[in-house]
């Protein structure tokens, strides 16, 4: 099976049905990332339909899953879910934005995703706060459980540059 | 009253520790029983986390929960993203069976198990629903003189069906709190549009992002407001610092300020300003400030 033919698969197993859609354009038409960023969510789910290439496609992470488009499908296709569920997948077939990857390794070292930094600490101080919040970054245990979860869940290996 | 635990997520005290400090002395002012949640990581945030993987996001977010379990607490979250994450994870785990197992296998490498015997709130449903905008003006001690431009964010109300919050169409329960604090929520083009930032696209695709905050601000700027108000760190984020970037990029001159709804409903319950932090944001604007202030002293 080619990775394409993969997409339509792995949308059933997680019950999402898109072969209803009507093409009447109302997601395209209602996504603030369409009006402004260029993205064609219908399109999107056309080509995963037909088995051409999406995974690779960048427009896939245009989406700032707003959910409007899901919202307002007269179909009810659940379309924002459908297209976190291809990101999964082109994720696992290693197509991942560097960005993306550096937003991973942050979770993986700090256990944030924005982790504290110098100014902040300071702005912190000003305030009367304690320098360092009573968060996972701050804590060597708290750290060290949120890491070896992220191994179990073999998210190391899975955001890796490949 | 619900016993609440409080999540802060990693912008809040990472970035605008301001939300932190004023979060707290509200929660104090109006009685509500809410401590802190030690060693709580990133929620994971949804728009990255949720595209990557889906038992890492789960499990994540299961592992905060469970520190609230342990504690007998509601999780209360003061941003959409986290709310979004740990309340939809919360969901699922409760209602999948299979999912919940999973989860817990790779728990129990920490020693740790998913119960599913809390739940997830976010500050503006909970002070709507378990005080309400009557009640909370009764606290109100130094009604605002100002015009608010609004600014849900997507995850508080949307997917619907999860949220069950109503329509996302056209909601109003947040412009009724803002209103509980004397404020004017302003009506104003595309208010219920995305800020740009959510679903890994500001981290991913910056112009693009900042392309839709450029219309967000165009918009609200025509209403002619003193402030945005928003309930969601990201956004706030977007909203500042990303303001910042838009001038540079299209050669604006916005200089609209950005606060959290603790923010407002902090000045309303007479905390005084150099409390919010406002003045640690990457917008500065000085004529707001000062009215800020002088709303504080009462000679506004
Ligand atoms: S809104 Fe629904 S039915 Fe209409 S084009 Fe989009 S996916 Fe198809
Ligand atoms: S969820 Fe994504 S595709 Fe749908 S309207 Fe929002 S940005 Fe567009």
């Amino acid at each position: 099976m080619s990775y394409d033919e993969e997409v339509l698969e792995v949308l059933k197993a997680a019950g999402l049905d898109i072969l209803s859609c009507m093409h009447c354009g109302t997601c395209t038409g209602s996504c603030p990332s369409g009006r402004h960023a260029g993205l064609n969510t219908r399109r999107i789910l056309r080509d995963a339909r037909k088995n051409r290439p999406v995974l690779e496609d960048k427009d896939l992470w245009l989406c700032t899953t707003c959910y409007t488009c899901q919202e307002r499908c007269p179909r009810g296709i659940k379309i924002t879910d459908a297209l976190l569920e291809i990101r999964r997948l082109a994720v696992r077939k290693g197509f991942m934005l560097p960005e993306h990857r550096r937003v991973s390794e942050m979770v993986l070292e700090y256990g944030h995703a924005v982790p504290l930094d110098e100014e902040t600490r300071k702005k912190r101080e000003e305030l009367g706060l304690d320098p360092l919040p009573n968060t996972a970054q701050h804590s060597p245990e708290a750290l060290e459980q949120v890491r070896a979860l992220l191994r179990t869940c073999r998210f190391d290996e899975l955001t890796a540059e490949k | 009253m619900t016993k609440l635990s409080l999540f802060l997520g990693c912008i809040v005290p990472n970035r605008y520790p301001g939300i932190e400090n004023v979060t707290k002395l509200c929660l104090e002012k109006l009685d509500l029983d809410a401590v802190d949640l030690p060693g709580a990581s990133c929620c994971p945030a949804p728009g990255v986390f949720k595209s990557f993987d889906k038992g890492t996001w789960l499990s994540l977010a299961a592992r905060n929960v469970v520190i609230s379990e342990k504690m007998e607490r509601d999780v209360l979250t003061i941003c959409n993203g986290c709310y979004a994450s740990l309340a939809d994870a919360n969901i699922e785990l409760k209602s999948d069976p299979e999912m919940k197992a999973q989860t817990n296998m790779c728990l129990k490498g920490i020693g740790m198990e998913y119960q599913g015997t809390v739940e997830v709130r976010h500050i503006i449903e909970l002070l709507y629903e378990e005080i309400g905008p009557e009640k909370l003006k009764s606290y109100v001690t130094t009604p605002l003189d100002l015009k608010v431009a609004l600014h849900y964010g997507c995850h508080l109300i949307k997917p619907t069906k999860e949220r069950k919050l109503g329509n996302s169409e056209n909601p109003t329960f947040f412009d009724e709190l803002v209103e509980a604090t004397g404020a004017e929520s302003v009506d104003y083009t595309d208010k219920m549009m995305c800020c740009g930032a959510g679903g890994g696209v500001r981290s991913g695709h910056i112009e693009e992002s900042l392309e839709m905050l450029e219309h967000k601000l165009a918009c609200i700027q025509r209403a002619g407001v003193d402030c945005i108000v928003n309930a969601c760190p990201f956004c706030h984020l977007q909203f500042d610092k990303g303001q910042l970037a838009v001038n540079e990029k299209f050669g604006t001159d916005y200089s609209i300020p950005v606060l959290h709804y603790s923010q407002l409903l902090a000045l309303a319950l007479g905390i005084s300003p150099d409390k919010l932090g406002i003045e640690q944001n990457a917008v500065q604007n000085l004529e707001f400030l000062a009215k800020v202030y002088e709303i504080n002293a009462g000679i506004r």
